[in-house]
């Protein structure tokens, strides 16, 4: 057993579950407030790395930006840019695709929803490419703090230590995460409009009632949802150097198991979700499964729905009805 | 000829609620006095949600109106389709100039000018459409896309109210409650509270204080930071009347506010509303099926039978009324 490549591969997939998690948030958010699985989620993400892409050929960055002034500005740049832009997507989308359907049947903006994720799949593809497109990673990739951890032996087990290298842009895409999701924490539980989000996800006409304007509060969720999006985009660009337009596919419905899975609904569910996701993505991998992660991750969805039908963390759903 | 008659706070006029073929309220008129308590009573199924929900905004009526405060109160847009006209209106407008001059054979560069001018317009009434400022709502209200307004601006208009089956926010607080109710009053922007400014700490401490006082008033103390869904049911009922009073109405609608209630409970309600409209000169608007309830503090009563009004006046005045006592004790008693 190798201590080094356990450490790195959670590392790993802390990273990875740091975009989920920011993903899943929206889905969360969203379902919370109207009861909208929002299929088109999962392409604000992915329209969200296009975004940085089209923010840096514009800017003219070819590669890694080595000076750190110059570098952090760019990363604000990128990230304020990013965010406010799929924040506006997102209340866009909001209000011409899923605004007119709120008393509609449940189905009809669940379909919507499906069209507005292939109308911007297929936007991007006709002002982008069909095929992948490289993205300049502003953090060089390589560089990264490595560490020797100390090898001991237990019993007559001997644990090894490879040398483990903590990439800087994995570090910040980690604590950026994190640092956005204490935010919206804080937001949510703690201001004026996080509880009128709150209060209108209970009960939407009883807020009403109370001179919260639904209107603007939906919009509001959409507007931080799809901005937590770009940023997983922009993350996701930074972590992998290039994207393509049928990402949002894939990372949108793992996103969405792991808010499934940390009980819909809940926005600490979504980030515990999100983390759990990841690793049982990279540690079965690592034991050699890697074909058979994604059919490991949806098997632990499926045992973990059968015992608690509302999540890890959910009783919300429970409660409501 | 002396005594000057203060308007009304709320008048319903020939108010008709008709769902499919089923006339819940029919033709019915009735007044809430400045500073007066009114109560609707009759006996169940009479009616008395149905039009106390129009009153509140909730739904508009089929026939007739409500004026609050001498202005008239719609629910749901008159002409919804004027609106997506409107945002393509401009653009379309000038596309339409463009086509006439490239008819007419103007120079293409001042042609491409003003497509893109069109298409600045489209940008432009899209995002007023979503971003929803005072003066774009106003403008609808002149086109007549809404005559008045959703229900959070009759709150905002001075409207609040309480519900017959609880409907608090079970997951938050008692203080959270009462602080939603606040909601329209507080401005802090979501800038404010990202950047966590001196405006949005003031006010949320200055909001927190507030809430604590109206908990106190309600008769609800110590119980700031329970969740609303673990309040014994007599201190749910205080929290919705402490909620509907961070709204700072001008008017407060309670519907049957003592369901379930025992009769000392019942009473202490009774005193509260009594105080309310004293101390707070708030007048409140009661429905209630029990007309002993409501007997010993209201001003007038009004009282519904099968959707219509068949008694109204002073408690003692619809005591005596033999409709009444027919309406609740069936023909026989007479």
């Amino acid at each position: 057993m190798d201590a080094g490549i356990l450490t790195q591969q959670a590392f790993n997939a802390l990273t990875i579950g740091a975009m989920y998690a920011l993903i899943a948030l929206g889905y969360t958010m969203v379902y919370g407030i109207i009861e909208l699985i929002n299929f088109a989620h999962g392409d604000v993400f992915m329209v969200g790395s296009f975004v940085t892409l089209w923010l840096l050929s514009t800017f003219g960055v070819q590669g890694a930006i080595n000076d750190p002034p110059r570098l952090t500005i760019m990363l604000i740049v990128m990230f304020a840019f990013t965010m406010t832009v799929m924040g506006l997507v997102g209340v866009v989308i909001e209000r011409f695709a899923y605004r007119p359907l709120r008393n509609a049947p449940r189905l009809a903006p669940l379909i919507t929803a499906i069209g507005v994720s292939f109308i911007l799949q297929n936007i991007i593809q006709v002002t982008f490419s069909n095929s992948p497109v490289n993205v300049p990673r502003v953090i060089e990739p390589q560089a990264g703090a490595t560490v020797q951890l100390p090898q001991f032996a237990v019993a007559n087990f001997q644990v090894t230590a490879s040398p483990v290298t903590f990439a800087y842009s994995h570090i910040f895409i980690i604590v950026l995460a994190v640092s956005l999701m204490v935010a919206l924490q804080l937001f949510v539980g703690r201001t004026r409009l996080g509880r009128a989000m709150r209060s209108t996800a209970i009960d939407r006409e009883a807020a009403q009632l109370m001179g919260v304007d639904i209107n603007t509060t939906i919009a509001l969720t959409f507007f931080i949802g799809s901005a937590l999006a770009g940023a997983a985009g922009v993350a996701w660009a930074l972590n992998y150097g290039t994207t393509k337009f049928d990402i949002g596919f894939q990372a949108g419905l793992k996103s969405f198991t792991a808010a499934v899975l940390g009980g819909i609904g809940n926005t600490t569910g979504a980030a515990l979700g999100g983390f759990l996701i990841a690793f049982i993505e990279v540690f079965s991998s690592q034991l050699g499964y890697s074909r058979w992660s994604e059919a490991i991750v949806f098997s632990i969805l499926i045992l973990v729905l059968v015992f608690r039908p509302t999540g890890l963390l959910g009783q919300r759903l429970a409660e409501r009805a | 000829m002396t005594e000057q008659i203060a308007p009304p706070v709320l008048r319903a006029v020939r108010l008709t609620k008709a769902f499919g073929g089923l006339v819940a309220v029919k033709d019915v008129d009735f007044e809430v006095k400045a500073g007066s308590i009114t109560s609707l009573i009759g006996p169940n199924g009479a009616g008395k949600t149905t039009l106390f929900n129009v009153v509140a905004g909730l739904s508009d009526p089929t026939e007739g109106y409500v004026e609050f405060l001498g202005q008239k109160m719609v629910a749901s847009p008159e002409r919804g389709w004027l609106e997506p006209i409107l945002w393509v209106l401009p653009a379309g407008l000038v596309w339409l100039l463009t086509y006439g001059l490239g008819l007419a054979g103007v120079v293409t560069a001042a042609i491409e000018v003003l497509i893109l001018v069109g298409l600045g317009l489209l940008i432009a009434t899209l995002i007023v459409a979503v971003i929803r400022p005072a003066w774009y709502t106003r403008l609808l209200v002149v086109l007549g896309v809404f005559k008045s307004a959703r229900p959070n601006d009759m709150v905002q208009a001075g409207i609040g109210r309480t519900f017959q089956n609880i409907r608090l926010f079970a997951n938050m607080t008692a203080l959270e409650n009462v602080l939603v109710g606040m909601h329209g009053q507080l401005k802090a922007s979501p800038l404010d509270a990202v950047l966590r400014t001196g405006k949005q700490r003031r006010e949320e401490v200055a909001s927190i204080e507030e809430a604590r006082r109206l908990l106190q008033y309600a008769g609800l103390r110590n119980r700031d930071n329970e969740l609303a869904r673990n309040l014994p049911y007599g201190d749910q009922r205080r929290l919705e009347i402490a909620r509907a009073l961070a709204t700072k109405p001008k008017l407060l609608l309670l519907d049957e506010p003592t369901a379930g209630m025992n009769p000392s409970e019942t009473a202490t309600m009774m005193k509260l509303f009594s105080r309310i409209r004293t101390e707070l000169n708030l007048p409140i608007l009661l429905i209630e099926h029990d007309m002993r309830v409501v007997m010993g503090i209201s001003d007038s009563v009004t009282v519904l039978d099968h959707g219509e009004k068949i008694s109204e006046g002073t408690p003692d005045q619809v005591r005596a009324d033999a409709r009444v006592i027919e309406a609740y004790l069936g023909k026989g008693a007479i």
